[in-house]
């Protein structure tokens, strides 16, 4: 493939690439599989072997497509069959040994396998032959996992081939780059971004226009675009997807802002855990440069930009801006105080743009529909969308992207499908291990980055980790607060020291060994390490812990009063006991018990036997009539007693 | 530079662009404690004790960092900032050995001088874990005690910045985190080359003179300001001196040739002035004071070294080199001289070689 030179080669490579795929399409079907990690993760890579040797067996030329992740991580593995003329088909959950079924009855048979097929997606590729959809089969549209979403960052992910280039160009990839290379000033796609009220989706949510207007002002040459792409939250992989799923948005993103910002050099900091986003970003970067949409003389114009890709070690820390371009030049990523700004001082004392992947992600579509378009979703103050990796106690667990302002309820119980095993929603943590958890009380939050601060807890990165009943929030505060002190780079005293004493406070509460004082002293240090640390991690690392304090107060007040958890997690402070009048004597319990501590006959109702049970919680797992509930150790209730 | 004109607790102040906050108060007498601040290095802004209130800052700023600029209203001392400034340093005590009634930089510690100041006692954290690092380096100058150190991170900017060795940095994460040498081995085996800059610099007794270990505290010793001999740099050196023993050199930061940074010779090397071999007078061969011929023994008493005065040892060189020109010629001399010598010195050498000795026989140990 030549380089494109001008606008008009990207447009008349886009209707060639388009012709050629209606022309294949006609004669060969189009099998799309997900092999994202998180498909690969759910065995899509055996999926697609057999779909390979069914094909040649079968000696069908079928063309078969890796795509990235759809969101739909729930039900992966996802084999996606298009004929022609026929809406994509989604079959979800493929397990290997269906493959010959479907293979025969769609492909050979031109029928749909209704008892596998999950969706249907008509409106796919809306420049092939016109289709007509499916009956009696929801559209994506219809699913209720879908019906609220509007997918801009996402919009390509899980559609096409993230490892070809033409496959992005021809769903109008790169024309955004195209127009304002060619068709805009540096001030007015400064102009746009700043319109669009697009925020950092990377959680601190700064205009994102504005930075870049700081950065365009800014004096001094060269200038550096950063990408940062260290997505480090526990269950967080918003930006992985968008790395896997669609990286040539990425690179046009980061493109434009280059072009308006004055830079020819830019970076992407992808954590080396992510190799397969790594290994897309290069086949990406190389095929952009192929087609001279990186490099020199972008589209035939007088603008250069290259890209380079550092991968992280694997530290959080990296994710703060300032780490994130020490560890670029090669030193110890360790924040340093701002000001100055990267903006105005960055990497290597030069001006510098670091925005989140799903930040650049987003630009290109701007760009593309207009501010007015973007503004158009969201709230006044935060425009546009936002995404979500939907985890936990969670049916539909997935990447999610909604319109700004949709409720925590919406995103959990239509969107997420509520929580499993009919148990009871306790919290929802958004901002991963620096934000904050909130109950139930606050799930008609709006969900945007002013409302989410002032509930309590921030809008993060993306990471949604959604809990149960089952869940002990003194324990789920611990957990991030292990994870946070243990990722702190330990250079200000607060955050180095401070995340330890709180550590060895939560970890004495959930041993049962904690005082009222204590309580007090998590405030005392949190408010401290909020004030005093040098950056965001220490600032928001007692997050988790003072959302908990303050909504859970009772578990803390449970733990340390009557030395008893009452979600039935902390080990010493709690046991099991049988509800005669729900127990049905099923038997269920005493096969599962290891330590042969439960007694009865069969359709009698059980007993345990407290000095045999080692709480191992198998028994509560097991049963199905909630005959098992967590009450106090009967020596604390016996001590409590004796004390009074 | 523009001029600028700031409020710091009330007193307004007219200076110019291009300094910190901190910078601005000390020259303007107002206090704002640091523990990881160096006026000789680069700032940090990693200890925190610093942070003062800046009016429509959305939080505490650490003085050390902020640039001063134009209308800012400071408060260095609000009640506020005291509350945070003692949390730092309550939460340094909870990992700190708290041993200064036997600790070399009691007298002579910041962090000890800010406990006090802040009334802040070990006790609060008393249970939480802290750090016990073996005191072992090997090396013979530098006693490393990581118990002590508050990685103030003042040590690796000096090293980095001043001696451009990089022998110290931080290893490991958050609580973990500790300074370390070369790859994480001793100091003896790392890159350092023992020039005590980062000893002059720490805040505690982390890093600190093996030699003046138990020799006496800040308040036991004479200090003696002097130059240091060993070259023709300079160096001014402030040395401790405990009953007429040099115990350690101390940097003075207003030393015109060094600024107060040293090399090992200056920083270290002093044991030479009390060793028992020193020479003290100038010693001749006992055949040349007696005016005798040179003995063929070397075994014998005309061989053997006899103390003398300054006068009668010049007198015999002097008399020793004429008579050799006399008879060898000029050139059958050779000057040898040494860094030790200032310039005017290797100067003056010079001139006796070439115009009293009339030989260009005259080399310096530098050139090698």
């Amino acid at each position: 493939m030549p380089r494109l030179n001008s606008p008009k080669d990207l447009a008349d490579t886009r209707l060639h690439i388009r012709q050629i795929c209606r022309e294949q399409h006609t004669v060969s079907p189009f099998i799309y599989v997900g092999m994202g990690t998180c498909g690969i993760a759910a065995g899509a890579g055996e999926v697609e072997q057999t779909i390979q040797k069914e094909l040649s067996a079968h000696q069908i030329d079928a063309e078969v497509i890796p795509v990235g992740c759809a969101g739909m991580c729930a039900r992966e593995p996802l084999v996606d069959i298009q004929l022609a003329g026929k809406p994509r088909i989604t079959y979800a959950n493929v397990k290997p040994s269906e493959i010959p079924e479907i293979i025969t009855e769609h492909i050979i048979n031109g029928n749909i396998l209704t008892k596998k097929a999950y969706a249907q997606l008509p409106e796919h590729r809306h420049w092939l032959e016109k289709k007509s959809a499916a009956e009696n089969l929801p559209s994506y549209h219809e699913l209720p996992f879908y019906s609220k979403q509007i997918r801009i960052a996402l919009k390509n992910c899980g559609m096409i081939n993230p490892e070809s280039i033409d496959d992005y160009i021809s769903q109008d990839g790169y024309r955004a780059l195209s127009k304002a290379v060619t068709g805009m000033s540096q001030e007015e796609i400064i102009t746009e971004i700043k319109d669009s009220g697009l925020r950092g989706r990377g959680g601190a949510g700064f205009l994102t226009g504005v930075k870049w207007e700081f950065c365009y002002l800014a004096k001094g040459q060269p200038k550096f675009v950063i990408c940062n792409a260290d997505e480090g939250d526990p269950g967080a992989f918003m930006d992985r997807s968008v790395l896997e799923g669609d990286p040539h948005s990425l690179l046009e993103g980061m493109t434009i802002a280059g072009y308006a910002i004055g830079a020819q050099e830019g970076y992407i900091y992808c954590r080396a855990e992510y190799p397969l986003a790594i290994e897309r970003l290069k086949k990406a970067i190389s095929q952009a440069e192929q087609y001279g949409l990186l490099g020199s003389n972008i589209l035939g114009t007088n603008f250069h930009f290259n890209l380079h890709i550092k991968e992280g070690a694997g530290a959080f820390v990296c994710g703060e801006e300032t780490a994130l371009m020490a560890s670029i030049e090669g030193r110890r990523g360790e924040p340093r105080p701002r000001p100055p700004f990267p903006a105005v001082s960055g990497l290597w004392e030069k001006p510098s743009n670091v925005n989140n992947v799903k930040s650049y992600a987003m630009t290109p579509q701007i760009i593309l529909n207009g501010s007015n378009w973007f503004k158009g979703m969201g709230t006044e103050r935060s425009t546009g969308t936002a995404v979500f990796a939907l985890t936990g106690n969670i049916k539909n667990t997935g990447l999610i992207e909604v319109p700004m302002g949709i409720t925590l309820r919406e995103i959990i119980y239509e969107i997420g499908g509520g929580i499993p095993k009919k148990k009871k929603f306790k919290a929802v943590q958004t901002g991963g291990p620096l934000g904050g958890c909130l109950p139930e009380t606050a799930l008609d939050t709006p969900v945007d980055f002013d409302s989410l601060t002032a509930a309590g807890a921030t809008m993060g990165s993306g990471g949604m980790i959604v809990v149960d009943q089952d869940t002990c929030m003194v324990e789920f505060a611990r957990y991030f607060l292990t994870f946070a002190s243990a990722e702190s780079c330990g250079k200000c005293v607060p955050c180095r020291l401070g995340g330890q004493r709180l550590l060895e406070i939560l970890t004495r509460i959930t041993q049962g060994g904690g005082t009222l004082d204590d309580l007090e002293e998590i405030q005392y240090i949190s408010e401290n390490m909020r004030a005093a640390s040098l950056c965001a991690l220490g600032q928001l690392t007692p997050g988790p812990v003072m959302a908990s304090l303050r909504f859970f107060r009772e578990e803390y007040e449970a733990h340390i009063v009557d030395k008893y958890c009452p979600a039935g997690v902390c080990k010493g402070l709690y046991s099991y006991e049988i509800l005669e009048i729900q127990c049905r004597g099923c038997g269920l319990c005493i096969k599962s018990c290891p330590s042969g501590a439960i007694t009865g006959s069969k359709k009698e109702p059980h007993v345990i036997d407290q000095r045999k049970c080692i709480q191992c919680g198998a028994c509560y797992d097991v049963c199905n009539l909630e005959a098992i509930t967590v009450i106090p150790k009967l020596e604390t209730i016996e001590e409590i007693r004796t004390n009074n | 530079m523009a001029s600028i004109k700031l409020t710091i607790n009330g007193k307004s102040i007219e200076t110019h662009s291009g300094q910190t906050v901190l910078e601005v108060a000390q020259t303007a007498g107002i206090y704002i404690p640091t523990l990881c601040y160096h006026h000789a290095l680069p700032p940090e802004g990693a200890c925190r004790m610093c942070l003062v209130e800046i009016e429509r800052q959305r939080s505490l700023q650490p003085a050390c960092t902020f640039p001063a600029t134009d209308g800012l209203v400071i408060h260095t001392h609000s009640p506020e900032v005291e509350a945070t400034r003692k949390f730092i340093l309550e939460m340094l005590i909870s990992d700190h050995p708290l041993d200064c009634m036997t600790c070399d930089a009691a007298g002579d510690c910041r962090l000890q001088d800010l406990a006090y100041e802040y009334g802040v006692k070990g006790g609060r954290y008393q249970d939480g874990f802290k750090h016990s690092y073996e005191v072992n380096d090997p090396n013979p100058f530098i006693q490393v005690d990581r118990n002590k150190c508050i990685l103030c991170h003042l040590c690796v900017r000096a090293c980095d910045h001043v001696n451009g060795v990089e022998a110290i940095s931080v290893f490991y994460r958050g609580f973990n985190a500790h300074i370390g040498f070369g790859a994480d081995g001793s100091l003896q085996d790392s890159p350092c080359e023992f020039c005590g800059s980062c000893v002059a610099v720490c805040p505690t007794a982390a890093l600190s003179p093996k030699l003046a270990s138990g020799k006496g505290r800040s308040w036991q010793v004479e200090k003696v300001d002097t130059v240091c001999s060993y070259c023709g740099v300079g160096c001014k050196l402030t040395l401790n001196v405990r009953d007429d023993h040099i115990i350690k050199v101390e940097s003075t930061w207003d030393g015109p040739a060094n600024h107060g940074w040293t090399c090992v010779k200056g920083r270290f090397g002093f044991d030479y002035v009390h060793h028992p071999d020193r020479l003290k007078k100038p010693q001749v061969r006992k055949y040349l004071l007696d005016g005798k011929k040179k003995p063929k023994s070397r075994n014998g008493k005309l061989w053997q070294w006899v103390e003398t005065d300054w006068e009668t040892a010049i007198n015999i060189t002097a008399e020793k080199l004429r008579t050799t020109r006399d008879k060898f010629g000029p050139d059958s001399i050779g000057v040898l001289t040494s860094a030790k010598c200032t310039n005017e010195e290797n100067y003056l050498m010079n001139k006796l070689a070439r115009q009293a000795l009339g030989t260009n026989n005259i080399d310096h140990c530098a050139r090698l």
